[in-house]
């Protein structure tokens, strides 16, 4: 280390304690979703199968959205390139509904 | 943001047309472009498990009551219960749990290595790759135990037309529907790949933040790349961790 000390002539500038406090915000909060999904696993009644469902695909959506717009800072770009990141997830979303009716179809023709 | 603006000084680093189009560099639009396609094959993959899961039955009883049949698709967390040294012990979707855990805090210090480049800290950038590439390897391992368990099977194996058959692979499958084992192969195995190659991109930024290439271009751009992936790696997982392993 004392020899790239050495040959490093770019002076660091001081860390923004209040940005580095924010990041580890984030990291607490995705962990956190995490443990909630865990507890609701095993806790909710069985019959609540598509409540349970929802919730773990909405909280999906809760990590997923502070990963992107935080971490992967999208929500600090220009609004022009959030959107064209964004939009094209609606091809995604016909496709989970025209294949999940698919399956449905093939369940019932079997 | 700071090395935007060290890039926009020089002209040499802005696009050919003098600007750069949505005050993003070049690089970084791109990279941005790639993983959306990359989306795209992964929801591929994962509505193609919605797909096949939904055209097969399911398991109708209470989940305490499920044992593994050709017949209908398993219950993941009835699978997925095995953690290393505790041989014999249900304790469905911790080691799972544990490798998410890994996953989003590599996601972590990757966001702090891109935090130090802005900077200019070169000591904290590499301090912070390198746990970035401790987490990964640790992924990559958890992930390679979890298929040679997958791969090796119960102890009790499942009994097919009289002949028991321990494990899974692309021809057999003790846990359920064939089906059900490819696609772990196939949507963890393409996963995990992803994984590798980001660990891959990471070694070669953190050789190079600590030769001083990024120093000398003037900017740390290429960890936000990169990072860029890595986090996409770990977004991936949030989703195939709630589609493979919680639903």
């Amino acid at each position: 280390m004392a020899l790239l000390e050495e040959i490093s002539q770019v002076k660091a500038q001081p860390a923004d304690r209040s940005n580095i406090l924010k990041i580890w915000k984030i990291a607490g909060l995705l962990l956190i979703v995490t443990i909630i999904e865990f507890i609701f696993a095993f806790s909710l009644p069985e019959s609540w199968k598509w409540m349970k469902i929802s919730i773990f695909v909405g909280l999906t959506f809760v990590k997923a959205f502070y990963i992107i717009s935080e971490f992967m800072h999208l929500k600090h770009e220009t609004k022009v390139l959030i959107w064209s990141i964004a939009l094209p997830m609606i091809f995604v979303v016909w496709f989970v509904i025209a294949l999940i009716y698919e399956g449905g179809a093939i369940l019932g023709a079997r | 943001m700071a090395s935007t603006a060290i890039a926009a000084k020089n002209n040499k680093n802005l696009w050919q047309g003098g600007v750069s189009p949505l005050k993003a560099s070049y690089g970084k639009i791109m990279m941005w472009f790639f993983l959306l396609s990359d989306a795209f094959t992964f929801s591929g993959l994962l509505i193609t498990y919605g797909l096949l899961r939904y055209s097969h039955p399911a398991f109708e009883g209470k989940t305490a009551d499920f044992v593994a049949s050709h017949d209908y698709w398993p219950i993941p967390e009835k699978i997925f219960d095995a953690v290393p040294f505790l041989h014999g012990i249900s304790i469905p979707l911790a080691f799972v749990g544990l490798m998410t855990f890994i996953l989003i805090l590599s996601s972590v210090t990757m966001v702090l290595a891109v935090e130090a480049g802005h900077r200019m800290d070169r000591k904290n950038v590499m301090k912070w790759m390198l746990w970035t590439i401790v987490g990964g390897l640790a992924f990559l391992s958890c992930q390679a135990w979890e298929w040679s368990h997958f791969i090796h099977g119960t102890d009790h194996g499942l009994i097919i037309g009289g002949e028991t058959i321990f494990g899974a692979n692309l021809a057999v499958n003790e846990y359920g529907p064939q089906l059900f084992a490819d696609l772990f192969f196939f949507i963890t195995g393409f996963h995990g790949t992803h994984v590798l190659s980001g660990v891959i991109l990471n070694v070669i930024v953190f050789y190079q933040a600590s030769v001083g290439t990024f120093e000398k271009r003037g900017h740390y751009e290429m960890i936000e790349k990169v990072g860029l992936y890595w986090h996409f790696v770990d977004l991936v997982w949030v989703f195939v961790f709630t589609f493979f392993y919680l639903i």
